[in-house]
């Protein structure tokens, strides 16, 4: 090394590295910074992070009974192929993403538009639609089971009322997926109007001033600023409710207690991880269902990320 | 708002993985020891806390916590504690899970500890002792056992005008009455006839002369003529419209039917007469009688155990509780409580005591033609395609015939793969 370089390096070094090196050493900002996130991080790396690299690793293991298992290569993914349940599983999910999904948004942006109008006891409303966000699952369930009742439940009793025989909600294997669906859509709805919320009240007044100086009525409004306005948040509503929709679980599991008829037509594929990861002890299958959800879900908001480019709108 | 949940369970998640690094310490016998205790019956909970606290005055440094999960989750939860080294203390085992549980080394063999502290397994039921003994090993005291029997709403059956059921009855008594009790327009039915093994096909298949599975554990006997009457007994009813459909029952659980006034008989197990008797509708309006009798006379019988986890920290101390629960002492206390019929010879008169507006007597005399619960080394692989099989038998998409035929084809080839394995 020359002493030219070593005098340049040693430049480099007092302009570059002196303050890297105090914000890195004990007491410097990011060690402060990295302190503060470490209970995330350590949490997300111990129970999201590692469980997700031991999936994959699992899906090529075969289980016996209390945690022995061994090496069996490709066969749980041989098994996926040949599994009867898993092609309904699928169609299942399938359908319960693409009726809940867009039905949900729909709905919840309508309300979002209703709730954002200066109207005597909004708070109220606000609550009373973000309340199924924040109810465990379990009483959503029981409640469900009861209004679903083919027998005593209250839906039935309404329609009986004005002389419509109700079907068995969640016993017909004909519609106990579109109970299901019912339960999703009205579930979804108050965590996206929370979103929708937030993103209409980010739309500047202005565009609005402007249009009205222009002569558009609501409808035209509604389609020429909020919808394009609101498009990234859609666009977010979107993926998060799709992951969300091809990972029910929760309802299914409680609505359809098992063994009963219906869950053929009703288990989703998160349902059959379930089932086989922790009833029929197929510990290593069911991780490959697992690895086979996530190649579709991220198949699916992959998809999602290239199409937003032609219809979302950033200001 | 997810992020802060998924955060905040971290955070109880870490706070608990370090109480329990921390739980897990040195244990001689003289310091303070918490067992935790896990059983799956919220009607039995009082009587266990009952029995713990029992202990507690001569075992004043243990402490034994009473965790109740239902029974469905119950084996899920179990058996994932068992495989993180987690699982409670001393908890409940039943007949269908034993060998699982014991070839696994998950339980722990009690002989040196019997043999050392002089407990005489003469005093429990030799069909319940041999229901817990694997390899020679013994792995549970018996805790209780129960039988199955007719309960029948009094009140219906006056409505009716019919005598109430008696030894005399068989199953075409018991067909007649159930379709006079009938009665579409209140909406009564008169029996469930539910699509389940321990409170029914169990009990109806020996009854016609039928077994499930063979003595050498090693072929079904669904595809038996005498197996398959056992079940069109139950068919029978629902096709005479006496009971509510597999639908129905799905919608609401017959148990509810009954005590509720809507189903007139019901087929239940000696653990359901607590409920019964605190239930507001049937503690006054229902009683019990033996099991209508086909070509011959059975129930099925069934038992549970305590057993001790291998991996305790604390196996001396779990051991005292379980040497505890099986003694007469906690036997009474099951008995005058009427939790459940205590497995401990001789208590079982006080249990009877414990229900005197119900003739529960019947559960006792039963023992008399008791015929073991079918299992074998992983009894659920087979119960689980049972269960759905018979499903549709129940549902009218599948004859008896052929859905029990098909039932034995699959539970044989689930038992040949049990053989192969061990």
């Amino acid at each position: 090394m020359s002493t030219t370089e070593v005098k340049l390096a040693a430049k480099r070094g007092a302009k570059v590295e002196r303050p890297r090196k105090s914000h890195r050493a004990v007491g410097g900002d990011l060690f402060w910074a990295y302190l503060m996130i470490a209970p995330l991080m350590i949490g997300l790396l111990i129970f999201y992070i590692w469980p997700t690299f031991q999936t994959f690793f699992f899906s090529f293991t075969k289980w016996g009974y209390f945690g022995t298992y061994h090496l069996t290569g490709l066969s749980n993914y041989q098994l996926l192929l040949h599994d009867p349940d898993l092609g309904g599983a699928l169609i299942n999910t399938l359908i319960f993403t693409v009726l809940s999904v867009p039905a949900s948004i729909a709905l919840s942006m309508l309300v979002a538009v209703l709730l954002n109008q200066p109207i005597r006891g909004v708070g109220v409303y606000r609550t009373l639609y973000f309340l199924p966000a924040i109810t465990m699952p379990a009483a959503i369930a029981m409640v469900w089971r009861w209004l679903y009742n083919g027998d005593y439940g209250l839906i039935n009793y309404v329609l009986s009322l004005i002389g419509i025989h109700g079907p068995r909600w969640v016993s017909d294997p004909h519609i106990s997926l579109y109970s299901l669906i019912l339960v999703g859509i009205w579930g979804g709805i108050g965590y996206n109007m929370i979103l929708f919320l937030a993103g209409l009240q980010g739309i500047p007044r202005t565009y609005y001033e402007a249009v009205s100086l222009d002569g558009a009525g609501p409808i035209l409004t509604f389609f020429r600023i909020t919808l394009p306005m609101l498009s990234p948040t859609i666009f977010f509503a979107t993926v998060i409710s799709m992951i969300g929709a091809f990972q029910v679980f929760d309802l299914v599991y409680l609505m359809f207690p098992a063994p009963s008829l219906v869950i053929d037509s009703t288990q989703t594929v998160v349902y059959l991880f379930y089932k086989n990861a922790f009833l029929v002890e197929n510990k290593g299958y069911a991780a490959a269902i697992a690895v086979l959800l996530f190649m579709i879900i991220l198949g699916i908001t992959a998809i999602q990320f290239q199409l937003q480019k032609r219809w979302v709108h950033y200001v | 708002m997810k992020k802060l949940i998924s955060l905040s369970s971290i955070v109880l998640l870490l706070a608990l993985v370090l109480t329990a690094c921390g739980g897990g310490g040195s244990s001689s016998s003289g310091q303070n020891v918490t067992l935790r205790y896990s059983i799956w019956d919220t009607n039995q909970a009082p009587a266990m806390q009952q029995i713990a606290a029992e202990f507690k005055k001569t075992h004043p440094n243990i402490n034994v916590q009473v965790q109740v999960t239902p029974f469905t989750e119950y084996w899920t939860k179990l058996e994932t504690a068992a495989t993180g080294g987690s699982a409670p203390d001393i908890f409940w085992m039943n007949g269908p899970n034993l060998i699982k549980y014991a070839s696994n080394n998950v339980l722990l063999p009690l002989d040196d500890k019997i043999s050392a502290d002089k407990v005489d397994l003469s005093n429990y039921p030799p069909s319940l002792v041999a229901l817990y003994t694997y390899n020679g090993k013994h792995y549970a005291l018996a805790k209780d056992f129960d039988t199955v029997a007719l309960w029948y709403n009094k009140k219906l059956f006056d409505a009716a005008g019919l005598k109430y059921p008696d030894a005399s009855w068989n199953w075409n008594t018991l067909r007649d009455a159930a379709r006079k009790l009938t009665n579409p327009s209140k909406g009564v039915w008169g029996i469930a006839a539910q699509q389940a093994n321990q409170e029914g096909y169990y009990n109806t298949i020996p009854q016609n002369g039928g077994y499930v599975i063979s003595n050498d554990k090693k072929s079904s006997g669904y595809d038996k003529p005498a197996t398959i009457g056992g079940l069109q007994f139950w068919i029978n009813l629902i096709q005479d419209k006496s009971s509510p459909t597999l639908a129905q029952m799905t919608d609401t659980p017959p148990i509810s039917l009954f005590e509720s006034g809507k189903v007139a008989m019901l087929y239940a197990g000696s653990w359901n007469a607590i409920e019964f008797a605190h239930n507001e509708y049937t503690k006054d309006k229902v009683d019990v009688a033996v099991l209508p009798q086909g070509k011959q006379r059975a129930t099925v019988i069934h038992g549970l155990g305590n057993v001790i986890f291998a991996n305790t920290p604390h196996p001396q101390e779990g051991w005292e509780f379980v040497q505890f629960l099986g003694s007469k002492q906690a036997a009474d206390i099951q008995a005058k409580t009427g939790t459940v019929i205590p497995a401990y010879n001789g208590s079982q008169v006080d249990w009877v005591k414990a229900y005197p507006n119900f003739h529960v007597q019947v559960y006792i005399d039963e023992l008399a033609y008791a015929v073991p619960f079918p299992i074998s080394k992983n009894t659920a692989a087979w119960e689980d395609v049972e269960s759905k099989v018979l499903n549709q038998v129940w549902a009218g998409q599948m004859s008896a015939d052929k859905g029990a035929k098909q039932l034995a084809q699959q539970m044989n080839q689930i038992l040949a793969q049990e053989q192969q394995s061990s």
